[in-house]
Parts: C-alpha cells; sequence; structure tokens
C-alpha cells in the first residue's frame, strides 16, 4: 500500500513537470524558480533541523562500546570502535560516515531445522548502501563542471576515473551504472523480503523513487533524450550566479531531471534522509568512552538529592547499633 | 513452566497480515510474557504518579483523565532535554539492519521486538504530533494517533526490552533502542505505568539502600554467613569491615552478591582476594547496593538512587571506589554517576597499593572495577594461584550487555579466568563481546510472571550455551553480572541443565592461594575438586 | 553539553560545501557560453542545430564505423546533401578552425573527446 502510494506521488510529481513544461510552458518556474526555492528549502530546512538537535543538550555520555577498552597498560585498546579520546570519536564517526562500519558488522541470523541460532556474515546492505552513497557522492561532483568556468581540473580527472573503460559513447560512468544498480538492490530487498515489507513505509519507498528517477532521468539525457549541455551549464551558470538566464530548448527530459533533483532537495528536511546531518550528531558514535576519567557536564541535572546517611542512620538507628555497626550520632 | 522446548522454538518469522499499526494486544493470551505492575505501595513512596491497583488485562488501566495531555508535555520535556532522543526520532531509515539482533525477536518472531519497530512504536505518535509531514498526512507519513491502545501496547513492547542495546552495535547511525525505551518508560512512568518488578526494587533500595530491602543487621548477619561458608571450605576467617571510617577504598556489590545463590560465591571470592591482600577497604550497610533500577524507571530515579554512594565514599572518608561484578550497575557508575552526582573531588585518583598502577581511566569517578584492580594485580604476580583447583569447571564467559557495550570491559576479565582455569572456551564470535546476547532478564524484566518472554529472549544465549557444552564440553558460564548469574541459573536449568553459572571471582578465589588456609578439597560452592573427590566432605 | 562550536562548524562546512558553486562564481565569474561562428560560405550542417549541439559525437561515431567497418564512404544526410562522411574534409571543411569551434565547447564542459587520438589536426587550423 506505502509502496503504491509512494510510486502515485512520484508519478504525479512527473506528469506534473511534463505538463508544466510542455502543456503550460512554465519553464521560468521550472527552470528558475523552482531550483531556487528547493535549494533554499533544502539549505534553510536542514539547518533549522540541526539547530533544533542542537538547541537539545546531549545531558549523559553514552557511547556504544564495540570494542576493548582502554583501561591497563597490558590490554589493547581498540582506538576506533571504542575511543578514549575526542579525535578518536571522530575518527570513529569519519570511519562511520566513510565507510558504514555498523552496517559491515552485519549480520544474517536463521533458525535452523534442528531449531539452532546460526549467524552468517550479510554484507550485502553495507555493499549495497556504501556503493549507493558513494555513487551518488561521485556523481555530483562531477556536476560541477555545469557550475564553473574554467571546469576546475580535478573535476576533469574525477570524470576520466570515472570513464575509465571507455566503453559507449558517450563514454559510460561506472557510477551511472553502480547507482541503478545500487538502488535497484535498495527498492528490490524492500519488496522481497516480508520482513522488511512489514515496516517499510511511504516514508521508504517515495526517496527511493525520487533518487531512482534522477538517476534515471540524467542516464537518459546523457544517451538518450540529449540536450545542448552547453545550455544547461548556462543556466546552471546562470543560477548560481544570480544572474539566471533561461535558454531555450533544453527540453523536456532535462525539466524532468531538473524537477525530481528539486523535489529531492525539498523533501529532504523533512525526511529520514536527515540522517546525512544526524549521524553526525548520534550520541552513541560522535563521543569518547572517557567516561570515568573525565566528567561530562548535564545542563539540566536537576537537583535531586537521594536518601541520606543521616535518615537512614535515624531510621534503622536500633538495628544498626544491635548489629554493632558504628554510628555517627549516638 | 506450561510450554516445552520444542513448543517454545517453534518461531515463526513470517511478519502478520495485520499492520503494526494496529496496536491492540490481547494480554490475557500472552500471560508470562508481561510483567506485573508497580504495587501502590511503591509508588506512593517513590512520590510517582497515580498509584492504584490494576492488571494489564484490565479494560481501564485506571489512568488520569488528561493521560494524553501528560504524555505529550513528557514527551516535549524529553526532546527537550535529550538530543538523542531527537535524533533517533527523526534519522531511522528502517534499513532493518537492526531487525534480528534483538533476542526478544530471534526468541519469539514477534515482529514488534524487532528493534526497528520498538522504536516506530513511539516514533509513529511522535510523528503525528511532532512533525508537520506527520499533522498533515498523518498514516501516510508513518504518524499514529496516541490512544489507550498504543498506551498498552507501549506498555507491553517497552517492558519487554532488556535495555541491552546490542541492536546499536549494528545500526549505522548509532540509534540506541535502550534510549528509547527509557524513554517511553519516562513517558509510562507519568501516567503510572510501570512493573513491580522495578519499582519494589527501588522503593527497597530508596530505603534501606539496596534493591532487596536487606535492613543492616541483616545485612551484617548475611555476610557473617557467607563468611562462616568461606571458614569452612578455605580454613580461613574473613572479617569485612562494616561503614568503617578512615579505610582506603569503599566497596561497593550488587546486593544479589550477598544474598543469592550464585552471586554469594562471588562475594565470597571478593572479599577472600581482599582478605589475602590486606586490602584496606570497608563496606557499607547504607550504600549497599552498586545496582539502580532507576536505570530501567527515570533518570531521576537514577540519580536518587545513586546519590547515596558519593555520599557514602564522602562520609567514611575514603580515598577512592571499587565496584563489584555487576552489569547495569556499571553503566551507571561509568556513564551516569558522575554526571549525575560528581564531581567526587573529595576522592584521589585511584592507585592499586599493590602495584603502584594509577587507573588513570577512573581519574574522575574515581571508581574501579574490580576486574580492572585483579587483572593488575595478576599481571603483577601479586597473587599465588592455583588454577587446577578450577579443573572441575570447562568454562565459558559470558559477555554481560552492560560492560561489553557501555565500557568495553572485555580482556580484563577473559584474562583473570585464563589465568584461574586451565580450560576455556569461547562462545562463537556473533555472540560474545560487543556482539553478545542478553540474558532476557535485565531491565527489570527478570521476574517469574515474565518467564515466557525470559526462556524466548534467552534462547539466543542459551543455544550459544549449547554449543559449547555439547563441543568442548563447558559446564560453567561465568559472567560479571548480578542480574545474569540470577537470570542465567534459571535459564540454563531450562535450556541447558548441565551448565551452572559463575561469577569471575568465585573462579578467582577457588584459585586463590591464602595464607594459612587448609588443603582445599571443594571449591566455594562445597563441590570437590578434581582430584579431591575422596576427601570432601560434602 | 551542547557541542554548539561544533555544531556550527558543521553547518559552516555543510554551508560552503553545498553552495560551493554559488561561492565559485562569487569570487571568479564564470566565462559566459561560447558563441561559435557559424560558417559563411555554408548554410546547412548535415543535420538540425538541434540534433547537432546534443547529437554531433553520435552522428561522428556513426560516420566512423561506416567508413571504417563497412567502407562506405559517403551519405545522403537528413538535410538533403550527398556528403563524404569525413571529419576533416567535411565538418572541418566548414569548422575549420578546431580552437574555434571544437574545444571551445568542449573545454567548456571539460568533455575530452578522443578524436584527435587518431585524427592528424589540419594545418593551420589552430591559427
Amino acid at each position: 500500500m506505502s509502496f503504491i502510494w509512494s510510486l502515485v506521488i512520484f508519478s504525479g510529481l512527473v506528469a506534473l513537470v511534463l505538463l508544466g513544461v510542455e502543456g503550460a510552458k512554465l519553464e521560468g518556474l521550472f527552470g528558475i524558480w523552482l531550483p531556487y526555492a528547493a535549494v533554499g528549502i533544502f539549505v534553510g530546512g536542514l539547518i533549522a533541523r540541526v539547530v533544533n538537535w542542537g538547541r537539545s543538550p546531549v545531558p549523559f555520555r553514552i557511547p556504544t562500546t564495540c570494542g576493548q577498552q582502554k583501561s591497563l597498560p597490558f590490554i589493547r585498546h581498540a582506538r576506533l570502535d571504542n575511543p578514549a579520546t575526542g579525535l578518536g570519536a571522530a575518527a570513529r564517526v569519519a570511519l562511520e560516515v566513510l565507510t558504514f562500519r555498523s552496517l559491515f558488522r552485519n549480520t544474517k541470523a536463521q533458525l535452523t531445522q534442528d531449531r539452532r541460532l546460526v549467524y552468517g556474515s550479510e554484507k550485502y546492505l553495507w555493499a549495497g548502501a556504501l556503493a549507493f552513497h558513494w555513487a551518488f557522492l561521485v556523481i555530483l561532483v562531477r556536476h560541477y563542471r555545469f557550475f564553473a568556468e574554467p571546469v576546475p581540473v580535478v573535476i576533469g580527472w574525477i570524470q576520466g576515473l570515472d570513464g575509465f573503460f571507455e566503453v559507449g559513447l558517450p563514454v559510460i560512468y561506472a557510477t551511472d551504472v553502480v547507482i541503478l544498480a545500487a538502488l535497484g538492490y535498495l527498492l528490490g530487498r524492500r519488496l522481497a523480503d516480508a520482513r522488511l515489507r512489514y515496516f517499510s513505509m511511504a516514508a521508504d519507498y517515495f526517496p527511493l523513487f525520487l533518487l531512482l528517477g534522477v538517476a534515471g532521468s540524467g542516464v537518459l539525457l546523457r544517451y538518450v533524450w540529449k540536450t545542448d549541455i552547453t545550455r544547461v551549464k548556462e543556466l546552471a551558470v546562470g543560477l548560481a550566479s544570480f544572474r539566471p538566464v533561461l535558454p531555450e530548448g533544453l527540453g523536456a527530459m532535462f525539466y524532468v531531471h531538473l524537477f525530481l533533483v528539486c523535489a529531492l532537495l525539498a523533501y529532504f528536511p523533512f525526511s529520514k534522509l536527515t540522517h546525512m546531518a544526524g549521524v553526525f550528531l548520534s550520541p552513541t558514535r560522535n563521543l569518547a568512552n572517557s567516561n570515568r576519567a573525565r566528567r561530562h557536564i548535564n545542563p539540566w541535572n536537576p537537583p535531586i538529592v537521594g536518601h541520606t546517611y543521616a535518615e537512614w542512620e535515624e531510621e534503622f538507628r536500633d538495628k544498626i547499633k544491635a548489629a554493632g555497626i558504628p554510628l555517627d550520632r549516638e | 513452566m506450561e510450554k516445552t522446548r520444542e513448543e517454545l522454538l517453534q518461531i515463526d518469522f513470517k511478519p502478520p497480515a495485520k499492520s503494526w499499526m494496529d496496536p491492540h494486544i490481547d494480554f490475557e493470551a500472552r500471560r508470562g510474557s508481561w510483567s506485573y505492575p508497580g504495587a501502590p505501595k511503591n509508588l506512593r513512596y517513590m512520590g510517582y504518579p497515580n498509584p492504584r491497583e490494576w492488571s494489564p488485562t484490565d479494560a481501564d488501566w485506571k489512568l488520569p483523565a488528561n493521560w494524553k495531555q501528560i504524555i505529550f508535555e513528557g514527551m516535549r520535556e524529553l526532546l527537550s532535554k535529550y538530543r538523542s532522543f531527537k535524533v533517533f526520532m527523526d534519522i531511522c531509515v528502517r534499513c532493518g539492519a537492526c531487525a534480528d539482533k534483538c533476542h526478544f525477536y530471534l526468541g519469539s518472531g514477534d515482529p514488534k521486538n524487532m528493534p526497528v519497530l520498538r522504536a516506530e512504536l513511539l516514533r509513529s505518535v511522535y510523528r503525528k504530533d511532532f512533525t508537520t509531514a506527520g499533522k498533515i498526512l498523518g498514516s501516510l507519513a508513518g504518524g499514529r494517533e496516541l490512544t489507550l491502545e498504543v498506551v498498552k501496547e507501549w506498555f507491553y513492547y517497552f517492558y519487554q526490552c532488556t535495555e541491552c542495546r546490542r541492536c546499536s552495535v549494528f545500526c549505522p547511525y548509532g540509534i540506541d533502542t535502550a534510549e528509547i525505551t527509557m524513554m517511553a518508560r519516562e513517558l509510562l512512568n507519568l501516567v503510572g505505568v510501570n512493573i513491580n518488578w522495578a519499582v519494589e526494587p527501588i522503593a527497597n533500595c530508596h530505603r534501606t539502600g539496596n534493591h532487596l530491602g536487606i535492613q543492616p543487621h541483616t545485612f551484617k548477619d548475611n555476610i557473617e554467613f557467607l563468611m562462616d561458608e568461606l571458614e569452612e571450605v578455605t580454613g580461613v576467617r574473613v572479617e569485612p569491615s562494616i561503614n568503617r571510617k578512615g579505610a582506603e577504598i569503599l566497596f561497593v556489590v550488587p546486593s544479589a552478591d550477598y544474598f543469592a545463590d550464585p552471586g554469594i560465591y562471588t562475594f565470597m571470592g571478593y572479599l577472600l582476594l581482599f582478605h589475602q591482600l590486606g586490602l584496606d577497604y570497608t563496606l557499607s550497610a547504607y550504600a549497599s547496593e552498586g545496582g539502580n533500577f532507576g536505570l530501567f524507571t527515570s533518570a531521576d530515579t537514577i540519580k536518587k538512587l545513586n546519590y547515596k554512594i558519593y555520599h557514602e565514599a564522602k562520609r567514611l572518608g575514603v580515598k577512592w571506589i571499587i565496584g563489584g561484578e555487576c552489569g547495569h550497575m556499571w553503566r551507571v557508575l561509568h556513564q551516569y554517576m558522575d554526571t549525575m552526582n560528581g564531581p567526587a573531588d573529595f576522592l584521589e585518583v585511584p592507585k592499586s597499593p599493590f602495584t603502584g598502577t594509577v587507573f588513570a581511566n577512573a581519574a574522575s569517578t574515581k571508581t574501579v572495577h574490580i576486574c580492572e584492580f585483579t587483572a593488575d594485580l595478576i599481571r603483577h604476580g601479586k597473587l599465588k594461584l592455583d588454577p587446577s583447583r578450577n579443573d572441575h569447571w570447562r568454562v565459558t564467559f559470558h559477555d554481560s550487555c552492560n560492560p561489553a557495550r557501555a565500557l568495553g570491559l572485555f580482556e580484563e576479565p577473559r584474562y583473570i579466568i585464563k589465568n584461574v582455569c586451565n580450560a576455556f572456551f569461547e562462545m562463537p564470535e556473533n555472540t560474545i563481546r560487543e556482539q553478545t546476547f542478553c540474558c532476557a532478564g535485565g531491565a527489570g524484566l527478570g521476574n517469574d510472571e515474565n518467564m515466557e518472554a525470559r526462556l524466548r529472549g534467552g534462547y539466543p544465549r542459551a543455544n550459544a550455551v549449547q554449543y559449547v557444552r555439547d563441543r568442548f564440553g563447558v559446564n560453567l558460564m561465568s559472567c560479571i553480572c548480578a542480574i545474569d548469574r540470577a537470570t542465567l541459573t534459571t535459564m540454563v536449568e531450562y535450556w541447558a541443565p548441565e551448565v551452572k553459572i559463575s561469577g569471575v571471582h568465585e573462579l578467582v578465589a577457588n584459585a586463590l592461594v591464602v595464607d594459612g588456609e587448609k588443603e582445599r578439597t571443594t571449591d566455594l560452592r562445597g563441590q570437590p575438586l578434581a582430584g579431591k573427590e575422596d576427601k570432601a566432605h560434602v | 553539553m551542547y557541542d554548539g562550536g561544533k555544531i556550527l562548524a558543521g553547518i559552516a562546512i555543510f554551508l560552503g560545501l553545498v553552495l560551493l558553486p554559488v561561492w565559485h562564481n562569487a569570487v571568479v565569474a564564470s566565462a559566459p557560453r561560447p558563441e561559435v561562428k557559424t560558417p559563411t560560405h555554408e548554410k546547412h550542417c548535415v543535420d538540425s542545430a538541434a540534433v547537432m549541439r546534443a547529437s554531433h559525437m553520435n552522428v561522428l561515431d556513426q560516420w566512423r564505423d561506416a567508413v571504417v567497418r563497412e567502407g562506405v564512404r559517403t551519405t545522403v544526410t537528413p538535410t538533403g546533401m550527398t556528403v563524404s562522411m569525413s571529419l576533416t574534409k567535411t565538418c572541418m571543411n566548414c569548422h575549420a578552425n578546431k580552437k574555434e569551434f571544437c574545444d571551445a565547447c568542449h573545454n567548456y564542459l571539460a568533455v575530452s573527446p578522443t578524436c584527435w587520438e587518431c585524427h592528424v589536426e589540419p594545418k593551420g587550423s589552430s591559427s
């Protein structure tokens, strides 16, 4: 059901832009104003979200320790999985963000015929997720060629590496293949696995459709329904320098691509996609396990006093005395 | 027990047809998987809201008239106090990596025991009322109305989580279900929905100093009785001091250690070790509990119950503190005590009087884990050990959840065990260290009425025990947690009856050669040592 | 503990990265889209301007395959001309200056076609 809903909304978006550009000739809206609005919502919304998180304190230092603590000198300390310093914690977060360390641990539990539980290594999710995220990043970076003239030389190198195999014309980028395959896998597993299907929501399918739409339209734009990319760059540079010009003849497929990117950007701050920022703020990962070495301050630490010794002694005075345990006040 | 092992293991992992958003729970049909509500006297004693007699099977849970408002306001407050709560509510992508990591899910197949869905039970309500998308789109955005049925569902599932944090090891964002469960329990507490197995120990602890409600004279009697037992085995009289001012060290243990089998052998082990060392320490009949069931109820309660430890250390004028073998106690001592009740600037940085080792990792809390203390002694050759006196045991080690995932205390106990035992075997790697499986009786769930949930949730651990039992002939699982010692005992009796449970310092004491001791023919339990069967008078 | 400083630094890095095109163009104004000069002596190309702008590489690719693999050397274009399928002879007959014609756009978009790995740039074309 949630799958259908997401598909309906996604299809509606595609229909909207096609009607808007082909029917109503609203290129100015879809080419200039919506991109500005979408970037504004994305940047403003995400910052607002992070600031909102930041307004709540981290009252306790609660890292999940996934390796040996730093204690005695003769015991080998797991610096990355159980960091003892802020720098170590930063490295742990970096490892999490860049390599999906925790997901790499993933296992699959199975109950055998003779009712034993066995755990197998299960790296597909890790591989699929990592492949998608890295491909997406490289693709984003590659798009920088549309925003600067001269194009920074490093962008050329990245393009060269990405198109290393020089297959097809224009050269097929490895990341284009990888992102579509990875997104296909991420969507496919949600549909194929009964357990995942059970708890997957519209909010899980919808971003996958958006991303598949963005990547798919981008690929079509490069290989099938081509456009004059010098004009695309003219538009992009105009937008980035706040002197927007609207070149003619960019074609419907270009607007589909651009609009889906806008939809993704605008949806981002209100969705689970905020994990992009949240992963940096997760207190089980970004804090050093130095709890006993350095005091962590809770700004709202309530002035609670427990049952004091004096109260305790008062209540049990006779019994304490009879047991021969020393009293403070005889 | 009503169900056989075979019946319990008919686990169906196929999700049901009905949507998880339907909160209905048939408590009558699920007897054995929930705990009795908090007794009004305990709530009243602690000043908790809405004390009353009620049962989960009742249609009317007698919540306050404005219960919804109370929960929403509570949620707002918790969101403003805990960044973790906000972030964990917002960023889950439901990738499912956590799904099969929960022992309760593996043992029951109930999809709402998947950490992702356990969190969604709360998250759906958060979404409906605290996010723009949820307010507008409702269930399409994954939002859910807060109803009485939802509160009942929360009670069922948030008291079917032992806050063991295994799922958070695998979560790519470190989302910690323990944190979410703690928030949910805070909220439930606001309307008087809690369990007696948590609030009674709390009330006891607040009054007497320990969960079991042991009063000072009984505290002393119990310990003397245990010292009698110890003398019988070793021929050595150990005379611990209680509430002694001017001692160097305050020694804090979980109360089960001086109360119930098999924790008592661990307790005897600690004290025999200290006796042999000539350690200048004292026990306290007031700070007679290291454990802290506040952790399973509310942050304010943690602070209230933990207060006595530094308070007592200051009153007695000790220099530092050693903590015994206990799991959640160590989460509190490690991650909460200093923040809540510190700074402990009246204590000194712990330094072992025998090895000179400065425990820099405890420089602020001044509180050392006994396994750190003992491992350091062994390393420096300060103990004379005869590991053959543990030869009747083939030992495995269970990493208790909190020392594992809140401290990373993995090697210290293993180092000790390997020095005091000759036969040590690890359980499979996906079931130990940071991936260790919970006993399924922590977080207040270790009561008898909740037995089916415990046996099911305990199966992943028990199954690993069966593995080493069958493969290596393991007959003892050692651990460093008092709740483990109590609940795993029940659990292995059911799943792997040949295996016994012990603390680490019980094994230390078996091996420890003590000045003036008689020839040992039995271990601390009075069981004959290997090769001494004929000499032992059991 | 709020770690406000770290959060603000994170936001600053985020703004720096995500709006990099804006900062870039504020500091170094990007050059405008190159205008290629159309030849004076020929009115029609081998296909419409729109097709040539978007898909000239595919035209050249098809020509290359026809000539090299099938031995066919001439073709009738959609615009009705019979031409020799040759980059240097046909295309560069009008668009004689590689720098001004080919490179202007290719450099503008960091495209590095492999044409000149085999073909020799016609003499004087770069002047």
